[in-house]
């Protein structure tokens, strides 16, 4: 057991390595940094100057050497237009970010899998239809069209829910958080149905096909010809057998979302990690944008861990697997 | 005559032809398609024709509102431009970016799923881990560090030029990763199958094999992939417009216009943004459909009912 | 009044294009303690009946008319009475063992939870049940086994869990579907053994289906034999397969392989009653001018000297002692003459087809020398030596419905290895060649513009052959050529395979785990047990003295229609 753990954990700091270099050469290659940081008008000595206190003129493994430790020690270098410490920049950013994920992926989790349950074990019920009819329309919408509509309807006709920012923020320290405030939760409605609804019907889709699958399978079959009562057939076979893709789908949902949260903060103007990355991206701010890839990428390998962990307990045939080697 | 005999006979056909849906959505694709490629034709006005466009005839609302004008169907633009004709325009960008961006996927990622299912080895190995590594990364986010990291390689007037280039290759590359993925799947099924096996013995070449005997049985989850890609890869591009990061504004496809509308929308112009969005989500939808009904037709395991 | 009595079923499917039927007027009856056997070829509906005692009959399917009744009552259509009889009054096992159970729960979960939806009791006596149930199967240390995912349980002793789990709740009735068809011929035995000792023990009725001529001699009673969704004869066992009175009857029974002598050709009589000649000896007159006669000296035509064989798991970390590794062949030799036919027989897992593979170089030998007459076929560093082989040596598979590309038409199938061959072969040789072939093999020249979607098995297994004849090869390998086919179908290709070697003085190398069939094809026999050579002998030696103690196990346990004489 502790082998399959120690694999898969060496897998994840191989892929977090790579990552790293290529924010590394990012930095590097990518225009001349000096050129950002200083602008036309300094004079070759000032350059000099600042090229050795860069370190750019260390042989690249030691370079390397240094970026990893700093990243490490979470100093991801100063913002090219914003002048700023990048980690400042992020940290003050994450939690708005991270509030929005969560409450988007438990909305589009818990809906998805709930309907997409039901759409596979009733096939032919007119819900059924209705939901399927629905959720075609939500995968052809996409999501900043979505999110337009949504402040046009409730923010310019009727008025009700605010159409930017966080509301109302209470300061924990290390977190801000919008929870606590009235304010803060109402501004959460709009932008994390928003995320949320490509993502739910992406599941609702996934999951029916699953489901509908695994209804088809021999072991179904006998069980039926066992005469076990229908709803156990549904409910507590076909559900376990379908949990495994199903736990695979929500940890690439995260991560899905996470990456939306960019289009979904730009058009709320909410002041999360995506609107900060896409300033980034608009003005070439470098630092900012591979500090942004690794932070993603290692949500990205930190999840991809969970699930691979999850699947050990759930399928014994990888446990079993695993113990004979 | 014969080969539309042939396919209706088909099962495939015989659902193509018995469901209203797909008709529909495959019709309203056809005119879609066919107006953007003809724009010159098709379209009232060149909106992007300086000479066309005065601003003396900014912001006025469709023909059925109040104020509206009988020479603009669906109203103007903050700089005067005729939005039927925008749009239209408009959505030829959008389609010229879905399809090059899905065409490009398709064969970079075919070509390495066929190899890699077929040839094993590190080299399977070593495609299998690019995909799954690349398969966490959403395609949105691939995309925008993609475009990202051109930007900051070419200088800005020549990424105006190469803008929609950039953004072909930026899409296509966040897309392969799933082409190559299923029709790997698909060559280690037919790989094992004994008409490779013979075909082995009579000593053809591995490539002849991959290329004329296995690609041809792989092609049906291919096309349904490349289906409801191309709706995704038009619904990225028109966010990635949207979001500033797309085409440049001289060339703006359905997502740009969004854009500038959007700022027109809560001081009452709302036609700007409404009427490329619609016009774009019942593109995208058209095409989701027919990817829909692709799948489920082609798909051999769903028992018909 | 019969304990179980169907009376006049008709079942049809009703597609979008037509309705089809399939079952006509079909009635038997079936007492306890009875077993009856449903035999027929595929397609003659004998699975469809079974489904439709337990009404599970896969939509569009449905009984359009007659009556089932068990105990005096009517099951047809009365979904509520069924779902109370199913697993309480009726068992059903199912073909696959590797599918039957759910991988994600213990055997153990899987029974408990079948007992107690039926029987009123609590988890520790339903466990103890189900104790009792695994060792009344024969499932070896049952208290600890229960515990047991299906994956650790082998074929058989899945398809023993299976058992235990459709009699769980002491049904009357037992439906076995395919119960031994994925099965070695030992393990086989065993579990109709078991069927027939429950049979017995708890008095039950049994229903076995099965296309197995000698399953049907083995452990049934009554058999009623279908085609075409129709019953042609039904009777006592003893009765039927030693005086069939119907055409399709004696066609069925006269296709069997004999276990206990050799005979030169099958006679076939079609279903109708018309004696079969196969004609393609007469064709084959002119494919032998342009083929050139060859002489039959008695060469050795093939050699494998201590050949091994292991496959490990390929992971990126090699480990010695892995328990992953397989050792599929170890220290094979046997020698394959001119002219004759070389049979290799064993089960699963016996490395036959491993042997036919590397013979083609589909696989490398880990060790070992292959000869094709005087030339090594692997070279010092292991690599494939075809110029040796190349056209020479040909295969047929097992699958016909894999071993056709179904995107070619047969006429580009064949065209493709004659193509290659014969690089500047004029057209109209081209085609003159594809005709002859498709002769030989014995379809119609209609044939070449079709899709192989629209042939059956044995059609397709004769496009295979014309394939690869198409190189002229001197050695045929056959791996399993008739395995997946029907057993008057297979006594037609074994007819055809017979003829093209007479004719075109061909060597084969006959694989198959069937020993009649073995037996009636091959001079030389080879027996092989988990990639070891057991015995090699002439065929006739070998079925009357064996002399290995696994030959004389395989030859004891293989069901002998003739058992019943």
């Amino acid at each position: 057991m502790l082998n399959y753990f120690l694999k898969r954990l060496f897998q994840a700091s191989l892929v977090m390595l790579i990552v790293a270099f290529v924010s590394f050469s990012l930095f590097n290659f990518v225009g001349d940094p000096v050129n950002n940081m200083v602008g036309q008008e300094a004079s070759d000595e000032r350059r000099e100057e600042i090229r050795d206190k860069l370190g750019i003129n260390d042989p690249i493994y030691v370079q390397f050497y240094n970026f990893v430790e700093n990243i490490i020690q979470g100093n991801f270098g100063i913002s090219y237009q914003l002048k700023r410490p990048v980690s400042e920049l992020i940290s003050e950013r994450m939690p708005a970010t991270l509030e929005l994920v969560f409450v988007s992926a438990i909305l589009a989790i818990s809906v998805g899998v709930l309907l997409g349950v039901y759409t596979g074990i009733h096939r032919d019920s007119f819900l059924s239809k209705v939901i399927l009819v629905l959720s075609l329309a939500g995968v052809s919408l996409p999501t900043f069209i979505i999110g337009i509509m949504l402040i046009y309807l409730f923010s310019v006709i009727l008025g009700v829910l605010p159409s930017f920012g966080r509301g109302q923020v209470i300061d924990l320290g290390f977190w801000t958080t919008g929870f606590l405030t009235i304010s803060g939760l109402k501004a959460l409605i709009l932008p994390s149905v928003t995320l949320s609804l490509f993502q739910m019907t992406y599941i609702i889709r996934l999951v029916r096909a699953e489901m509908m699958e695994i209804l088809q399978t021999d072991y179904i079959k006998f069980a039926k010809a066992r005469g076990i009562a229908e709803n156990i057939i549904n409910y507590r076979y076909a559900l376990k057998n379908g949990l495994i893709p199903v736990i695979t789908i929500t940890g690439i949902n995260i991560g899905t979302l996470i990456a939306f949260s960019i289009i979904t903060e730009t058009v709320f103007q909410w002041p999360g990690m995506g609107s900060l990355f896409i300033n980034a991206v608009y003005f070439v701010d470098i630092p900012i944008m591979s500090a942004y890839m690794i932070m993603v990428a290692f949500i990205f390998v930190m999840i991809n861990f969970i699930v691979d962990i999850t699947y050990y307990f759930i399928d014994p045939r990888i446990r079993l697997k695993e113990e004979k080697e | 005559m014969k080969i539309y005999q042939k396919f209706y006979d088909t099962d495939v056909g015989y659902s193509f032809f018995n469901s209203k849906v797909a008709i529909f959505s495959f019709v309203l694709f056809l005119i879609i398609a066919f107006c953007s490629l003809f724009a010159e034709f098709v379209s009232p006005y060149n909106p992007f024709d300086p000479l066309n466009v005065s601003l003396m005839d900014a912001f006025i609302p469709p023909v059925w509102s109040e104020g509206g004008d009988g020479r603009f169907i669906l109203g103007t633009d903050q700089q005067g431009r005729d939005m039927l004709s925008t749009i239209i325009y408009g959505s030829r960008i959008s389609l010229i970016v879905g399809f090059a961006s899905i065409i490009f996927a398709m064969v970079f990622g075919v070509f390495l799923g066929v190899t890699a299912g077929y040839l094993g080895g590190k080299y399977e190995t070593i495609v299998m881990r690019l995909t799954d590594v690349q398969l966490t990364i959403p395609s949105i986010l691939m995309a925008l560090l993609v475009d990202g990291i051109a930007r900051a390689i070419i200088s800005k007037s020549m990424h105006d030029e190469m803008a929609i280039y950039v953004l072909i290759f930026a899409i296509g590359i966040s897309e392969w990763p799933q082409f190559a993925r299923v029709t790997r799947a698909s060559t280690l099924v037919e790989k094992n199958k004994e008409y490779v096996a013979a075909s082995k013995i009579i000593g053809l070449s591995s490539i002849y094999i991959m290329f004329k005997h296995i690609l041809p049985n792989i092609l049906r989850p291919v096309l349904v992939i490349a289906t409801i890609g191309l709706a995704l890869a038009i619904i990225a591009e028109s966010t990635l417009s949207f979001l500033g990061v797309g085409v440049p504004p001289t060339t703006p496809s359905l997502g740009t216009l969004i854009r500038f509308g959007n700022n027109f929308l809560f001081s009452g112009e709302w036609w700007i943004t409404f009427f490329p969005a619609i016009f774009l989500i019942v593109l995208a939808l058209s095409i989701n459909l027919l990817g829909d009904w692709m799948r489920d037709a082609l798909n051999p395991k769903l028992k018909k009912r | 009044m019969s304990f179980l009595k169907i009376q006049n079923l008709d079942i049809s499917y009703k597609t979008r294009k037509e309705t089809i039927v399939a079952s006509q007027n079909v009635s038997f009856t079936l007492e306890k303690g009875e077993i009856l056997g449903v035999v027929g070829e595929s397609g003659s509906g004998k699975s469809t009946i079974a489904n439709a005692i337990i009404n599970q009959i896969d939509p569009p399917g449905e009984i359009t008319q007659g009556s089932i009744q068990l105990d005096n009552l009517e099951l047809c259509n009365n979904e509520n009475l069924i779902q109370t009889f199913r697993g309480k009054k009726i068992g059903f096992i199912f073909q696959d063992p590797q599918t039957s159970l759910n991988p994600l729960f213990t055997i153990k979960e899987q029974l408990v939870e079948t007992i107690q939806t039926h029987l009123k009791l609590n988890d520790q006596d339903a466990t103890q049940r189900a104790i009792q149930l695994l060792k009344e199967v024969g499932i070896q240390d049952a208290e600890k086994r229960i515990n047991d995912y299906p994956h650790q349980f082998s074929g058989g002793m899945r398809q023993r869990v299976v058992i235990a789990l459709s009699i769980c709740c002491e049904p009357d009735l037992l439906i076995a579907d395919e119960p031994t068809t994925a099965l070695d011929v030992s393990i086989q035995a065993q579990i109709l053994k078991l069927i027939k000792e429950l049979t017995i023990k708890r008095n039950l009725a049994v229903i076995i289906i099965t296309h197995d001529m000698g399953v049907i001699a083995e452990i049934t009673n009554k058999v009623a034999i279908m085609r075409y969704g129709v019953i042609v004869e039904q009777g006592l066992t003893k009765d039927i397969l030693t005086n069939p009175q119907s055409s399709e009857g004696k066609s069925l029974i006269i296709s069997v392989p004999p276990t206990n002598k050799k005979i030169n050709r099958f006679t076939l009589i079609s279903p109708e009653g018309k004696e079969i000649t196969l004609n393609s000896a007469n064709l084959t007159k002119n494919i032998i001018k342009t083929w050139g006669v060859r002489e039959t000296s008695n060469k050795k035509i093939l050699n494998f000297e201590n050949v091994s064989k292991v496959f490990d798991d390929g992971s990126l970390l090699k480990k010695q002692d892995s328990k992953n590794i397989v050792k599929a062949l170890t220290g094979v030799t046997f020698d394959v003459f001119e002219g004759e036919t070389f049979g290799l027989v064993g089960e699963s897992g016996s490395g036959k087809s491993t042997i036919a593979k590397i013979i083609t170089g589909l696989i490398k030998p880990s060790s070992g020398k292959i000869s094709y007459y005087n030339d090594k076929l692997y070279n010092d560093r292991n690599i494939y030596q075809s110029q040796y082989s190349r056209g020479q040596i040909q295969m047929i598979f097992q699958d016909p419905y894999s071993s056709l590309n179904p995107r070619f038409k047969v006429r580009d199938i064949i065209a493709e290895p004659l193509k290659f061959y014969q690089k500047d072969l004029s057209q109209q040789d081209l085609q003159s060649n594809i005709h002859d072939l498709i002769d030989i093999a014995g379809m119609s020249r209609q044939s070449l513009d079709r899709y192989p979607h629209e042939f059956s098995g044995g059609q397709r297994q004769r496009i295979s052959i014309a394939r690869a004849l198409a190189t002229r090869p001197r050695l045929l390998i056959c791996d399993e050529p008739t395995s997946a086919l029907d057993v008057s179908i297979q006594a037609q290709i074994l007819n055809l395979l017979k003829d093209i070697q007479d004719e075109l003085h061909l060597t084969m190398l006959f694989i198959s785990h069937d020993l009649p069939v073995i037996r009636q094809m091959c001079n030389r026999i080879v027996v092989l047990k988990d990639g070891n050579v057991c015995e090699i002998n002439d065929s006739e030696s070998l079925f009357k003295q064996p002399q290995h103690s696994y030959t004389k196990q395989l030859i004891d346990l293989m069901p002998k229609i003739e058992s019943l004489v």
